[in-house]
């Protein structure tokens, strides 16, 4: 897979691609300052920052998409403005997107196409997608709808779409945030194929070890600015993250999580049916969470996770009520108000629209949330219910001080606040309350690590209290370091949960792609061969 | 001219206006926007046609003065929508009161005048096959302009590069626009297309079903059309079948009633729109299928970032 070792060489040679001071500012935010980056023929490159340290900005520029507000961007040595995607393609960048910029209700064949210039027509695209997805060892079945298809084949087709083109540039925005261990592995495999033939790669990602693994050099952002470039494999995880992060990111401590107590959540042989033809059908699916424990809930994107979370929080309500049990009462039929009476505590994953109403301020959305359950708090008024403003303002206060939430003003609107600030005051706002139950949908997605690590320590410190906290991740690191106990969940089936001692990140990959233990065996040995 | 053939006939009267302003809405459905406003340009269209026609002595003058009027007010709508991003519901309906609102100021005086009729334009040699040679090819060119309609929107949709791109835009307008596609330009020409059929489902009305002028003579038929757009489930072929279905039960419920069966005319007339009501329960059923062919951006503003 490696190699490197040809990187004096490319000193020597022009830049692919080169951008001098380029910059880009939103109102008075500069999301890029002043970048210099020099990608090298047949290099894999990464590009490596937080959230929000400006990576897909930049990436956003140099594929057309934005317009930068200063600064140069040199291809083979020549200065080129790209004005359009398709400029861009023009030129020979490709892209693959973090969202993918796919058509849910068009086949692959038709999504390929809209990406390609010219009048080719459909059937000819839909050869051609076959040819070079066999070629390339990612097996694509052109006549399929999107809809239909898994996160990984999404992103298959990306990756196919860019290729026809022929680029010598591609550019994969954070790419394995969405695969399973496996599937990255066959991933890495088809970069070094590209690199073999002389094609340039400009990796984003947040992952160190990842990059280290496949990327020649480096180029570290951090608030918009270049901090550091560098020969990743020269370097230690925790320099890296240095250069990421500016100082040194909290360790998450376990420590203290103490022998689990009382039985709190009780789920027996909870199957629902799916709400839409795109959702995921829950069966048979057994969980029980005890006092003083966190279990976490691995599995790649769109297997169940939403689906369970609505049942474990009411928003969905189950036909059998005796299938949920919170502390040892039947709630399968309750909403989500009556849970929260109980002392149960939900963060969903949407943060904007779901867990926060984006266009109101933060007071609003703490009542919104807590009304009911914090009735004698909040309301005033007796059965008029008048909101207590300095009782809730006091609240939100508190919140925004105890998870360090930085915002503009004192009540900025939801929608303001960086997606690592909301999602700590989103959290907080369940904290606050002290529940005994908590349940939380991927806390961290997309979160910088800073805010991470203080969001993953509150959920233990919650459980150190005296609750039961349950944590559906995608983020392996993130299950491996606050977890007690670590369940997988794959098309809505759930495994049973081990103690997280026992768990590897192979057995954990292997249940999130639906190899169950002892039976999988030869299935996983086939999907390493290839 | 038989009983059969005339009833054939007037059902396919009935049903060209509404297949028409139906073909339009669906396109610019396709594309992510949802324009309220048909009954406004349809009435525009009507109103234009039925003055033009007046003034010019010329029925088919009547006809292209309707389409553009139509599409005029559909521009009307973009600009506010598209380039302002306002609000669409709102911005149709507005569109809606403000058409009826004019056309009836526009049209007082020629109220109770004496129409021009749109012309038939007989194709020689198919006009002579037996019973459906006069029906089908002696006809007006109102008619023939929404059967090509639908077969070139069809075609359009499903196996131009153009049409791959406007049902893209509407499925997602943001990948579409990651992806190059000029969303706001494209929107533009789907709206303006719907506002044309619009404008020609309208003049179809004052120039060839029933030559005259009367205030709302529309009469909720471009709310029938955008019903008939979701029956179609945004598929063509099946705004066709729809329209027609639609057709024959009005033109059905008028012989019901000549008949005296007993049955009020009050439910005779409601028949068709409880038809309507019945075949989107229906269709609903299979939601697979109307995921699908929904789009998914209907609806919502575009705003790109740059």
């Amino acid at each position: 897979m490696s190699s490197g070792g040809d990187v004096k060489d490319q000193e020597t040679k022009t830049p692919l691609l080169e951008t001098r001071g380029l910059t880009k500012i939103f109102g008075s935010l500069r999301a890029c300052d002043g970048i210099d980056l020099a990608i090298a023929p047949g290099e894999v490159h990464a590009l490596l920052g937080e959230n929000g340290a400006g990576k897909s900005t930049l990436v956003k520029m140099l594929f057309g998409v934005l317009d930068p507000s200063g600064g140069q961007i040199l291809w083979k040595g020549k200065p080129v403005s790209i004005g359009s995607p398709g400029q861009a393609r023009a030129t020979g960048i490709g892209m693959v997107f973090q969202h993918f910029s796919l058509f849910e209700a068009l086949t692959v064949a038709e999504n390929i196409a809209l990406a390609l210039d010219g009048n080719v027509p459909i059937d000819r695209i839909s050869e051609e997608a076959r040819r070079l997805s066999l070629e390339y060892g990612l097996p694509l079945d052109p006549s399929a709808h999107v809809a239909d298809l898994s996160v990984g084949e999404r992103q298959r087709i990306e990756i196919v779409r860019a290729l026809l083109q022929n680029p010598e540039l591609i550019i994969l925005d954070e790419p394995t945030s969405v695969l399973t261990p496996q599937e990255a592995d066959k991933l890495f495999e088809t970069l070094a194929k590209l690199k073999a033939e002389g094609r340039s790669v400009l990796y984003i990602s947040h992952r160190l070890e990842e990059v280290q693994r496949i990327c020649d050099r480096a180029t570290v952002l951090r608030h918009g600015k270049v901090t550091g470039a560098c020969d990743p494999r020269q370097e230690t995880p925790s320099s890296l993250a240095r250069m990421m992060v500016g100082g040194e990111v909290a360790q998450i401590s376990g420590a203290g999580l103490g022998k689990p107590g009382k039985l709190l959540i009780e789920v027996k042989d909870l199957s629902a049916p799916a709400r839409s033809p795109f959702a995921v059908t829950l069966s048979g699916i057994n969980l029980s969470v005890q006092a003083g424990e966190v279990v976490a809930i691995a599995g790649v994107a769109g297997n169940g996770q939403s689906e369970l979370f609505d049942v474990l929080s009411g928003e969905d309500l189950v036909s059998d009520a005796e299938a949920i049990r919170i502390s040892g009462q039947a709630v399968g039929r309750k909403g989500i108000t009556e849970r929260r009476l109980m002392g149960c505590g939900f963060v969903p994953e949407e943060r904007h629209g779901h867990a926060a109403v984006t266009e109101m301020p933060l007071t609003a959305n703490l009542v919104l949330s807590r009304h009911t359950s914090d009735r004698s708090a909040f309301l005033s008024g007796g059965p008029m219910g008048l909101i207590n403003t300095e009782a809730v303002a006091m609240a939100a206060k508190r919140i925004c001080g105890v998870m360090d939430v930085r915002k503009s003003g004192d009540d900025p609107a939801a929608g303001s606040l960086s997606g690592g600030n909301l999602q700590k005051f989103i959290v907080g706002r369940e904290l606050d309350r002290q529940p005994i139950v908590l349940v939380v949908n991927q806390p961290t997605w997309g979160v910088d690590a800073g805010a991470a690590s203080r969001i993953r320590q509150a959920l233990i410190d919650l459980a150190k209290s005296g609750s039961a906290v349950v944590v559906i991740s995608q983020d392996l690191d993130e299950v491996f370091e606050i977890a007690s106990r670590i369940a997988v969940i794959n098309e809505g089936r759930l495994s049973a949960p081990q103690p997280a001692a026992s768990m590897t990140r192979e057995r954990i990959g292997l249940l999130m792609g639906g190899f169950h233990d002892g039976t999988g065996e030869a299935d996983a040995e086939a999907l390493h061969a290839h | 001219m038989d009983m059969t053939q005339a009833i054939i006939l007037t059902i396919m009267t009935a049903a060209t206006p509404l297949l028409l302003a139906a073909i339009g809405e669906l396109v610019v459905e396709r594309s992510g926007v949802l324009n309220l406003g048909v009954e406004g340009m349809m009435v525009m269209g009507a109103v234009t046609a039925f003055a033009v026609a007046q003034l010019t002595g010329s029925a088919g003058l009547g006809a292209i003065a309707g389409l553009l009027a139509g599409m005029v007010f559909s521009v009307l709508f973009g600009f506010l929508t598209l380039t302002l991003v306002a609000n669409q519901v709102a911005t149709g309906l507005a569109l809606t009161i403000l058409g009826l609102g004019l056309s009836g100021m526009i049209g007082e005086s020629f109220i109770g005048l004496p129409g021009l009729k749109l012309a038939t334009i007989e194709i020689p040699l198919l006009s002579d096959i037996p019973f459906f040679g006069r029906l089908l090819f002696d006809q007006d060119p109102i008619f023939y302009t929404s059967i090509v309609a639908v077969v070139g929107v069809n075609w359009f949709l499903f196996k131009s590069r153009a049409g791959l791109r406007l049902r893209a835009i509407g499925d997602s307008h943001s990948s579409a626009h990651a992806l190059g596609v000029k969303v706001v330009r494209a929107r533009y020409l789907a709206v303006m297309f719907g506002g044309a059929c619009a404008g020609l489902a309208g003049a179809h009305l004052s120039i060839v079903y029933t030559p005259q002028w009367v205030e709302n003579m529309t009469a909720g038929r471009g709310w029938i059309a955008l019903a008939l757009v979701v029956f179609a489930s945004w598929r063509p072929s099946r705004a066709l079948a729809g329209a027609y279905l639609f057709g024959a039960v009005s033109i059905g419920q008028l012989h019901a009633q000549a008949l005296g069966l007993g049955i009020s005319s009050q439910f005779l007339s409601a028949l068709p729109y409880l038809a309507t009501i019945a075949v989107l329960v229906i269709i609903s059923l299979n939601r697979r299928m109307t995921l699908i062919n929904t789009p998914a951006s209907l609806g919502k503003s575009f705003v790109p970032e740059r």
